[in-house]
């Protein structure tokens, strides 16, 4: 099977999935009474509607190649990065550290990738932002709440740069016997992890009971999480055709995606909290921000990557 | 076609939704308003409006920024229809306001910046008096208070570029006029109504 028909069944799996999702949310919505439920059903149908957009939008990228794919990485990083500076406060002299990230940083981490420069993409952000971030923050030669300044940029740009950009970095791995396959993978990684996140909800809302960790992110729930979690490893599993593993590493892999995604979305709402926000923006009907739906794959594309780079090629 | 480019470049940067609180987009005559914080401000506001408001509305501008240079100038007065003033003019008080004036005689709008120069503060500072002396030799012009958020973070004063910092446009309601109110309590009044606006985002 060709490249081209693997993902025309992919994509026409996905588009029957949110076909199954729309019609369901029809049906919701003239069957919905109160006052509570009208609202869930219009987020669940906001949510379905923004669904169909960024499938699209990845649909067009995928087609139109990796240049296109890894522009659309680095734009996503772009906001992820917008959003979370947005909130984060600042001072007039983290203005050039934030010149840096935003102008240098970022579109030098792409270009890496784009380029497949690995050894040095694997360290831009963690070694040389790190070292530069600060120096240039203490230029300017204000000393107030100093670390913890240079602390948030540095972790935004390793959350929304470096973790994201690992994502499309899945398109450089060279997979002996299975040339431009990286497509396929970054497939799996985002319909795994987004395929999560999605059944984490609907397991949530159906089931929820047990809240995992209240104080953090109330709407997550052991009956989610354990629903949502084993339904994405099936579906990872059944994606092993598409994939150099077997179904059974398949089904490993997708777990650690799941594992790692889980902790991402945890982490992150644990950040939101600390800010006092519930969303990081209002870029995504229904979703929030960019880094709402981000935030597990942010987490789960490094380590993803490192896997399939040390077992597989 | 500028124009666009701008708003686009505008939005991919800094955001720039509108937020109408106490007031909804209309066309008729008011002056909006607002605290001053970068250059963004301008194209800020300008963002925020829709379209059939942009054509009918002038922002002010510093003529010592906005007119120098053929481009900006062109910028401020083609695409932004902006109107230049003087900030360091030492005529008889209340000559600068004169083309302003001329905006709202033609039953226009108007984007006010009353602090007059650029602040770091979250809250506006001090107001100087153009807003008062318009305000009186024009009651039926509504006033809107408008606070933009973030802009000082976004594009400090002293720097050269700005970075991407998701900005908000907030449009309150219209601040009422009250018989016979004094000049200073009246601007006190509308640079709380500015400040009014502002969402503290938590420390």
């Amino acid at each position: 099977m060709s490249l081209i028909d693997k993902l025309s069944i992919l994509f026409g799996g996905i588009s029957a999935l949110l076909g199954i999702a729309s019609v369901i949310g029809f049906v919701l919505s003239c069957k919905v009474t109160s006052e509570n439920g009208r609202a869930t059903v219009a987020n669940l149908n906001a949510r379905i509607k923004a669904w169909w957009v960024m499938v699209a939008i990845f649909a067009v990228s995928f087609g139109l190649g990796r240049g296109v794919t890894v522009v659309l990485f680095a734009l996503t990083s772009f906001y992820t990065l917008r959003e979370f500076i947005s909130l984060t406060p600042t001072r007039g002299a983290d203005h050039l550290p934030l010149v840096a990230a935003f102008y240098v940083l970022l579109p030098l981490q792409y270009w890496l990738i784009w380029t497949d420069w690995y050894a040095l993409f694997a360290i831009l952000v963690p070694v040389y932002g790190f070292l530069l971030l600060p120096s240039l923050a203490a230029l300017k030669g204000d000393a107030g709440e100093f670390l913890l300044r240079v602390s948030r940029i540095q972790w935004g740009l390793m959350l929304t740069v470096y973790c994201i950009s690992h994502a499309p970095a899945l398109l450089t791995l060279d997979i002996p016997g299975r040339p431009n396959e990286g497509f396929l993978l970054l497939f799996f990684l985002i319909t795994v992890a987004q395929f999560s996140d999605v059944m984490q909800y609907v397991f949530g809302k159906l089931f929820g009971r047990t809240k995992v960790a209240p104080v953090v992110s109330p709407s997550k729930t052991v009956e989610g999480l354990v629903g949502g979690g084993l339904s994405a490893v099936a579906a990872g599993a059944g994606l092993w055709w598409i994939t150099p593993f077997t179904p059974l590493q398949a089904a490993a892999m997708a777990l650690a995606i799941v594992a790692m995604g889980f902790l991402g979305g945890l982490s992150l709402s644990a950040v939101k909290r600390s800010m006092g926000v519930k969303d990081w923006g209002t870029m995504i009907s229904g979703h929030g921000g960019v880094l709402d739906r981000m935030d597990s794959l942010s987490f789960a594309a490094p380590v993803f990557f490192h896997l399939t780079r040390y077992f597989y090629t | 076609m500028i124009d666009l480019l701008l708003i686009g470049l505008t939005r991919f940067l800094v955001g720039g939704q509108a937020q109408w609180i106490g007031a909804v987009p209309d066309t008729r005559q008011r002056i909006y308003f607002a605290n001053h914080a970068s250059h963004l401000d301008t194209l800020l506001i300008w963002s925020a409006l829709p379209r059939p408001l942009r054509g009918i509305t002038h922002p002010i501008a510093a003529a010592d920024y906005w007119g120098r240079g053929k481009l900006r100038r062109h910028i401020a007065l083609k695409v932004l229809n902006a109107v230049l003033v003087e900030r360091a003019t030492q005529g008889p008080p209340g000559s600068a306001l004169a083309p302003l004036r001329g905006v709202l005689a033609d039953g226009e709008s108007l984007v006010l910046f009353p602090e007059g120069t650029r602040g770091s503060e979250r809250l506006p500072g001090p107001f100087k008096s153009g807003l008062y002396w318009l305000s009186q030799e024009f009651p039926e012009v509504e006033l809107i208070p408008t606070y933009l958020d973030n802009p000082s973070r976004a594009f400090p004063k002293g720097t050269f570029l700005p970075v991407p910092i998701s900005c908000t446009v907030r449009f309150g309601a219209p601040l009422m006029r009250r018989a016979g109110e004094e000049k200073d309590a009246f601007l006190e009044r509308a640079r709380a109504a500015v400040g009014a606006l502002a969402s503290d985002p938590v420390p």
